[in-house]
């Protein structure tokens, strides 16, 4: 109960971001915010130990018993590691954002309380145990970046990007949903760990591998893999400290999470294998290529994030194969489980705190082109050894996180020549070439990152601002970043003991039962002969080679079409465009036409249904006698209801459409139903009385336009309404297939319900419903009329979102 | 055009009242006899309807300064709380109580909670009706 509490704990705290934003302005809402995911980090960390040896946490709450729908938080390595991720980075971000968003033009009220919102989002993700309320989470995560990218929506490109994310991530969701009904029904039940135990019995059923391709696009989507990686540049329009949480750190990693937390039950598929270790390579030198083609420094920190999250999806895929071998511990292929998680880390953590560079140059410069940067290497020292070091990190280069992680990637991708399933033995030599041509250029562009905007030529007329340092506050995050960093290449195997070990034996629980039997040990140094070396000082010398001439050859990237980018605006022009030329096919903006569908539908429906179940009941029995009073209203009906057809002047059609209304409250009183009856007079006599007021407004009544044709058309509905309601009404009185529930009425309505009125009786206790949802929709429609007349669109003309 | 509406007028003053009376009634009778909230409600509404008609809408407003959109939504406050009192006693959503109190000057009376959620749509349908008229009656 109490984890599953503090899931909602940062949303929760959210309620009170306005309140604080308001009264108390002169200290920056951050601060108080700030609270929220470091309280959360100290908490997770104390849990730290119990995870490590093995154990887990679980806690329930009820969401919809009825449906089997609950909140259960089950932390285990992986969550519990994505847990730490969250709130820890969390804290840096809001820590660096008190210093990034000024606490006067900022809507700082606004920013925090998507934050947490995506906080609560993000932590409901990992823990999730149940896919529904995951799925849930899933989604809010995709409409907080929404609402985080679009922050500042008086700029056209903030909410294009914003909306370019939500349709992609939506998307996949939507997907990822229908994967997550489909194991559902596969195994009965909507629990995570219950599908995990039952995987072996999955693997045959058909909808297998329709789940799995689902739930990949859903995981694919999310962390930006080929082709659906293009919503994350533009992303990039988003506040620096929102990049930097969501958009490299946490949310694009949920991706990453989905197919970790589901390795053990896809495991067993060839597919998954290719898919994962395939669209991951592929993306990430898709990604890195790219990279260099970028002007904007975020630009170029996009893509390597594309890059870098399509090398631990790789990584992910070639550990999903060692479900297959025998000895997986024995071949290399143990290292995968080990190295994804592992990069994970150092990722987020050099990423992060490259992130925070890029921002703070855009802050203390003004501009993010890296033509209009270089020579910043003396004004910004912090910044630029930040830099350094976050860069070589992403490269692979020594003593920095990054190189363990990229060394035990490229012993992982060259296992895979090793396995001999699913025609790796014949295509499996592709990969570690592959990754080493991804990893040449990482390499490049890293470098490219660093020394285009820090060393070179400082061209102080092209800054909007003079360049200096960033202010301490400022510093702050991502200077502890870069010295965690650090800190990761000298201690691996303590933070593998902690933090990767758990996570991995939740991942590949087929070869390892605890996390004490992941016997992985990091070494900075693996001996001459092992290929990776070569590898390595492959890409050093030929990385290095390549960026030294990189001025040579860059522009060539000029010539590469934008294709997937085009794709993505003409699907979406299309769509648009679309599906306005199809409204406007039947939206006339007349009355009339509306009717006309209207009825026709009705006839059509209501008249087939008789038609197919040969429901024409026609019993002229126990019909009551009809008399005179009921014959002289029923010739005033018919009369009235002539004259408003005939009548030239609107004023005799209004009249008359009342005396329609009288008359059908004098059936009311022959046939004893008072309540009926007072109601439909009130309801006339104020329906005449409004008619006469609009009497004004209206047009005057012109026939000429309707020619023959249309008369017509409207003369066969009429009839067929009336006699479609006519059949009803016999078909109704002759063929009664259940007893009247008048008498069930008739005997509770004092025993029951306490009065002595069965309509009032019934509007107020029995299907008080009705009468509840009825006034809801009479306030809807004062609503509307309101807004129809007092807020016209004319009055507002000239108004527009962008400033 | 200026026609002369004394008449109206002068019946206006007596029959609104009349009708006020009426409605009130029919609101209270409502649980045993015929009448209820929305009857009411639209009797209360055509009240003032009519002395829109006889006094111009202008007039009445001075007379009559209520928010109608105000009304409409303590209507559906009061509904929608009345509805969801029942949850606070443990019971299910809507199931309404009802019991029998002596009180001075009624004598023994019914007392019953579906009184309060027909009060509710008392509001919300004179609100409604009201905005609507007012709306569409002030509109140039």
């Amino acid at each position: 109960m109490s984890l599953v509490l503090l899931i909602f704990l940062p949303i929760i705290a959210a309620l009170f971001i306005p309140l604080l934003f308001k009264k108390i302005g002169q200290i920056h809402t951050g601060w108080f915010v700030l609270l929220v995911p470091a309280a959360l980090f100290i908490y997770y960390s104390t849990l730290l130990p119990s995870i490590a040896e093995g154990g887990n946490r679980v806690s329930e709450l009820q969401w919809i018993p009825s449906l089997d729908i609950a909140f259960i938080a089950y932390i285990d390595g992986l969550s519990l590691l994505f847990s730490l991720l969250i709130t820890g980075i969390g804290a840096l971000v809001v820590l660096y954002s008190i210093f990034y968003l000024d606490k006067y033009r900022e809507q700082l009220h606004n920013f925090y309380v998507y934050l947490l919102m995506f906080m609560t989002a993000m932590l409901g993700v990992v823990q999730s145990d149940h896919l529904i309320s995951l799925y849930l989470f899933w989604e809010l995560t995709s409409i907080s970046s929404f609402l985080l990218i679009g922050y500042w929506y008086t700029r056209d490109r903030s909410r294009f990007g914003a909306l370019k994310s939500m349709m992609i991530t939506v998307f996949g969701g939507l997907m990822m949903l229908g994967g997550f009904v489909l194991l559902g029904i596969m195994g009965n039940t909507y629990s995570i760990r219950e599908l995990i135990s039952q995987s072996p019995e999955l693997v045959g059923h058909d909808f297998f591998v329709w789940a799995l391709v689902l739930i990949l696009l859903g995981a694919f989507t999310k962390s930006a893999q080929f082709p659906f990686y293009i919503w994350l540049p533009d992303a990039m329009e988003a506040p620096t400290p929102v990049s930097a949480y969501l958009h490299s750190a946490t949310m694009v990693k949920a991706g990453l999470y989905l197919v970790a937390r589901f390795t053990p039950v896809f495991a067993a598929s060839g597919t998954w294998v290719w898919l994962v270790t395939g669209i991951g390579l592929f993306t990430m030198l898709w990604g890195s290529f790219f990279a260099l083609k970028q002007k904007d420094l975020k630009g170029i920190l996009a893509f390597s994030t594309v890059s870098q999250l399509g090398l631990i999806m790789s990584l992910l895929g070639v550990s999903a194969a060692g479900f297959h071998v025998e000895n997986a511990t024995e071949i290399a292929l143990n290292y995968a489980g080990f190295a994804a998680i592992f990069h994970l880390i150092n990722h987020a953590v050099f990423k992060g705190s490259l992130f925070m560079i890029a921002g703070i140059v855009d802050h203390e410069t003004g501009t993010r082109d890296i033509r209009k940067l270089g020579g910043l290497m003396s004004l910004m020292p912090i910044s630029f050894t930040v830099a350094m070091i976050g860069a070589f990190s992403m490269a692979g280069l020594p003593p920095f996180g990054g190189f363990l992680s990229k060394e035990m990637f490229l012993t992982g991708m060259v296992a895979l020549t090793e396995f001999d399933l699913f025609a790796m033995d014949v295509w499996g030599i592709m990969f570690p070439v592959i990754a080493w041509i991804g990893s040449v250029f990482t390499f490049i562009y890293s470098f490219y990152f660093v020394f285009h905007t820090f060393a070179g030529k400082h061209k102080p007329d092209e800054l909007p601002k003079p360049a200096h340092e960033a202010p301490k506050g400022m510093l702050v995050s991502p200077v502890f970043l870069a010295v965690l960093a650090v800190v990761i290449f000298f201690i691996p195997n303590i933070v593998g003991e902690w933090l990767v070990k758990p996570a991995v034996a939740a991942i590949q629980p087929f070869m390892y039962d605890s996390p004490q039997a992941v016997d992985v040990h990091v070494a900075a140094w693996h001996g001459y002969i092992t290929p990776e070396l070569w590898m390595t000082i492959g890409i050093f010398a030929v990385g290095g080679l390549m960026f030294w001439s990189l001025r040579k050859w860059q522009h060539l990237y000029e010539r590469f079409p934008n294709t997937l980018n085009s794709l993505y605006d003409n699907l979406m022009f299309l769509s648009d465009t679309g599906a306005n030329r199809f409204s406007r096919l039947y939206m006339t903006g007349f009355i009339r036409s509306y009717l006309v569908y209207m009825f026709s539908f009705l006839v059509i429906i209501v008249l087939g249904t008789f038609v197919l179940n040969d429901a024409f009941a026609i019993d002229m029995n126990n019909l009551a006698p009809v008399g005179l009073y009921e014959i002289i209203i029923m010739l005033a009906l018919v009369g009235s209801t002539v004259t408003i057809l005939f009548s030239k002047s609107r004023l005799t059609a209004i009249i008359a459409l009342g005396a329609v209304g009288y008359s059908v409250a004098l059936f009311f009183v022959i046939f004893r139903a008072p309540d009926l009856a007072l109601t439909q007079l009130v309801i006339e006599t104020i329906s005449v009385a409004l008619f006469l007021l609009a009497f004004y407004h209206l047009p005057q009544i012109s026939r000429k336009e309707e020619r023959m044709r249309f008369r017509f058309g409207n003369a066969v509905i009429a009839v067929g309404v009336g006699v479609t309601m006519t059949f009803v009404a016999l078909a109704a009185h002759s063929g009664k297939a259940l007893p009247s529930i008048s008498e069930f009425y008739k005997e509770t309505v004092y025993s029951e319900a306490g009065g002595g009125n069965i309509v009032n009786v019934i509007l107020v206790d029995y299907r008080g419903f009705d009468t509840l949802f009825e006034i809801g929709v009479l306030g809807i429609a004062g609503i509307g009329i309101i807004t129809l007349i007092k807020l016209r669109l004319t009055k507002k003309e000239g108004q527009h979102e962008n400033k | 055009m200026k026609t002369n509406d004394v008449m109206l007028q002068t019946v206006t003053k007596v029959v609104t009242f009349i009708i006020l009376m009426f409605a009130v009634h029919i609101f209270f009778a409502g649980h045993y006899t015929p009448g209820g909230g929305f009857v009411g409600g639209l009797l209360t509404a055509s009240a003032i309807v009519l002395l829109m008609l006889a006094f111009g809408i202008q007039t009445v407003k001075k007379i009559v300064p209520v928010n109608y959109v105000v009304m409409t939504s303590v209507g559906l406050l009061l509904a929608i709380a009345t509805a969801a009192a029942s949850i606070l006693f443990d019971v299910p959503f809507f199931t309404h109580a009802y019991d029998y109190f002596d009180l001075p000057l009624f004598g023994e009376t019914s007392l019953h909670s579906a009184m309060l959620f027909d009060a509710g749509v008392y509001l919300v349908v004179v609100g409604v009706t009201m905005t609507i008229i007012q709306t569409i009656g002030e509109d140039e």
